[in-house]
């Protein structure tokens, strides 16, 4: 693994020229490198850099702050429970308890084939259909624990995969329109924004 | 006269996310109107309208646009990092009905003449940001994205982005920071609010996703309808989202501040009722940030302002309710623990204090408390936000800190006894 294919290389140029500054495009080529790798490998940090102008370790700084990236690899299939109020009160830690005992593993870990992670989530917003359960960030509510049997047995079988992507690739579309490197507008009041340098990609320490 | 439905119209239709469905239903008409209006002529529909910002502070969304400071350049940030405890409306607008929220910002971008808008939607919502990415790409197809939307003249570029799993980026602050691509963490405020100091030092304006869906309603039919509705500074209808122990959980749209709690509870229409006909114990009326009311406030209307006299917020209008079958120091244990997972650890009373609370919780919950541990608990609730009242007082950079004594002293202050129990007896009475 070497950072970005070329073709993601392609989109992550085109997300940084959606923005005036191109650290913004920071949080979304983490996204695009977990949607290729599964995980936020080292090399993808680096080239991330490179590619914003910054020190790796200013992305890695960022990207440890949040949830959904992840600097060590993840299972295929990243399975959350979500234990928040709502979810507490229509049962989910007996159903977290219950995902524990059929996957093998406590929460936090991952199975030995590498197929699933377990983690108790926070707040999903699926508190109409307690407990929320959630894999690859794609909804499962009110599963019973053989509705949790069912889906596990669904996911080890592929049955699920058109549905669930693996892990890291959030949304499978993107912005396909206005994607010239050129800023499409100019404002009306003055040019303070043509100012704003676009960004250019510099290669420090290529590999 | 039945109310009418101004963001969730559409949902009935299996294709409410398309384009054609959208356009079908009058989508985008009230762009048009708007961009033959002048951009003061729609904020004066707006301030008409008494908006209250649907994201959970409640404030006048005409007001905060006027706010904006003179410059050339500004930003609309949408705010849809929808992550507060049993709130789920967000997610709903942004799955189910793009557009209305991609016309809505686009109305607004046009209003206070930002050449560029940011739709920042929580990175977990997969299904939403897909549906908002295709909106966009459809809408700058449909040509009201881009340069000269509509021919109108005006150029505005609307970019989604994703957010990556933390509470605290719903704080439009932390969500400015992020979206430069930092860690989430809040900026200190006052004295520069958004408005004057906002995303890359620029004024910028950050608006939830409801409000940005009332935007459509609001242009095609006028402010004065819609402050037509509701009463006093709550006007309009507003989404609320019914979860915990009823019996049909939900989001329902319903006019601000003609029902009560109880209405929402109990009207079968709604809520239908508590599982297997309980008695209510407790409620959380607006959020997980928000002190808990008893089962003798439920006459209380929803409306923003009773409910803050009533020492409470509306917030961002959830309602958790609780039966008499739940353990009060279960639930706001759980709570604590969420404001101790999601702190973003800048200021010590919040990041330390939140630890505390958890592990004395915990320790009641499991049976292994002393009695002092309530006096402990308040203590250091006194130290998170002193003299524990409502509104609170701050010790921290942003108000995730002092929403924490809000479960915790509520709950011992209301159910106090039930805490002895827990003391007394070495464990939980409802395990």
């Amino acid at each position: 693994m070497g950072g970005f294919t070329p073709d993601n290389l392609v989109k992550a140029k085109e997300i940084i020229g959606l923005y005036p500054k191109a650290r913004s495009a920071l949080i979304p080529l983490c996204h695009l490198a977990q949607s290729q790798d599964g995980w936020l490998t080292p090399e993808a940090i680096v080239e991330i850099a490179d590619l914003l102008d910054l020190a790796p370790a200013e992305v890695k700084g960022t990207a440890s702050f949040y949830d959904m990236l992840h600097t060590e690899p993840v299972g295929r299939y990243l399975v959350g429970v979500c234990t928040n109020i709502a979810c507490m009160l229509g049962g989910a830690y007996e159903l977290l308890e219950h995902c524990e005992d059929r996957l093998g593993i406590r929460c936090g870990q991952t199975t030995k084939d590498g197929k699933f992670t377990l983690e108790e989530t926070e707040c999903m917003a699926g508190c109409d259909g307690p407990p929320c359960v959630t894999v690859n960030y794609r909804y499962f509510l009110g599963l019973d624990n053989q509705g949790i049997d069912q889906l596990v047995d669904d996911l080890e079988a592929g049955r699920l995969d058109n549905e669930i992507p693996p892990h890291g690739t959030v949304y499978r579309n993107s912005r396909n329109v206005g994607l010239t490197a050129s800023p499409t507008q100019e404002p009306q009041a003055g040019g303070k924004s043509s100012q704003i340098a676009q960004p250019t990609p510099t290669k420090r320490g290529a590999k | 006269m039945s109310t009418p439905k101004m963001v969730t119209s559409r949902l009935g239709f299996e294709d409410s996310f398309t384009i054609d469905r959208y356009v079908k239903t009058g989508g985008y008409q009230a762009l048009r109107k708007a961009l033959k209006m002048t951009p003061e002529e729609v904020c004066a529909e707006v301030t008409t309208s008494n908006l209250l910002g649907r994201g959970g502070a409640g404030f006048e969304t005409g007001r905060k646009w006027s706010m904006l400071r003179a410059n050339p350049v500004r930003y609309l940030v949408v705010n849809g990092d929808e992550s507060e405890p049993a709130t789920f409306k967000d997610r709903m607008l942004i799955e189910r009905d793009p557009h209305q929220l991609v016309e809505g910002t686009l109305i607004s971008a046009y209003a206070i003449q930002a050449t560029q808008a940011f739709i920042f939607i929580r990175g977990e919502f997969a299904l939403g940001l897909e549906r908002v990415l295709g909106a966009v790409n459809e809408a700058y197809e449909y040509g009201a994205i881009g340069p000269d939307i509509f021919g109108s003249g005006f150029s505005v570029d609307l970019v989604v982005h994703p957010g990556a799993g933390a509470y605290i980026c719903g704080e439009e602050t932390a969500l400015l920071e992020s979206l430069e691509g930092k860690r989430g963490y809040p900026r200190i405020k006052p004295p520069f609010f958004p408005a004057v100091i906002g995303l890359y030092g620029e004024p910028t304006v950050v608006n939830n996703v409801e409000t940005m869906s009332n935007m459509p309603w609001i242009i095609s039919n006028g402010g004065a309808a819609f402050a037509a509705l509701g009463a006093g500074r709550s006007t309009g209808t507003r989404l609320f989202a019914l979860s915990g122990h009823v019996k049909q959980p939900g989001n329902y749209e319903i006019e601000m501040a003609k029902s009560t709690f109880r209405d929402l509870i109990y009207n079968p229409d709604l809520g239908g009722g508590v599982r297997r006909d309980n008695k209510v114990k407790a409620i959380i009326p607006g959020g997980a940030s928000a002190p808990w009311f008893g089962p003798d406030q439920l006459d209380l209307h929803l409306d923003q302002d009773e409910v803050a006299k009533a020492g409470s917020m509306l917030g961002s209008g959830s309602v958790v309710v609780m039966d008499e079958e739940t353990c009060m120091v279960r639930a706001a244990w759980r709570i604590a623990r969420f404001f101790h997972r999601e702190s973003c650890g800048q200021c010590t009373p919040c990041r330390e204090g939140s630890g505390w609370i958890d592990k004395i919780m915990r320790r009641i919950e499991d049976g292994y408390g002393r009695e002092e541990d309530l006096d402990l608990l308040m203590d250091a609730c006194d130290n998170i936000a002193p003299g524990v009242t409502w509104p609170p007082q701050q010790t921290t950079i942003c108000v995730l800190g002092p929403s924490i004594p809000s479960s915790v002293a509520w709950s011992i202050r209301m159910f106090r006894d039930e805490y002895l129990i827990h003391i007394k007896e070495g464990g939980c009475p409802f395990s």
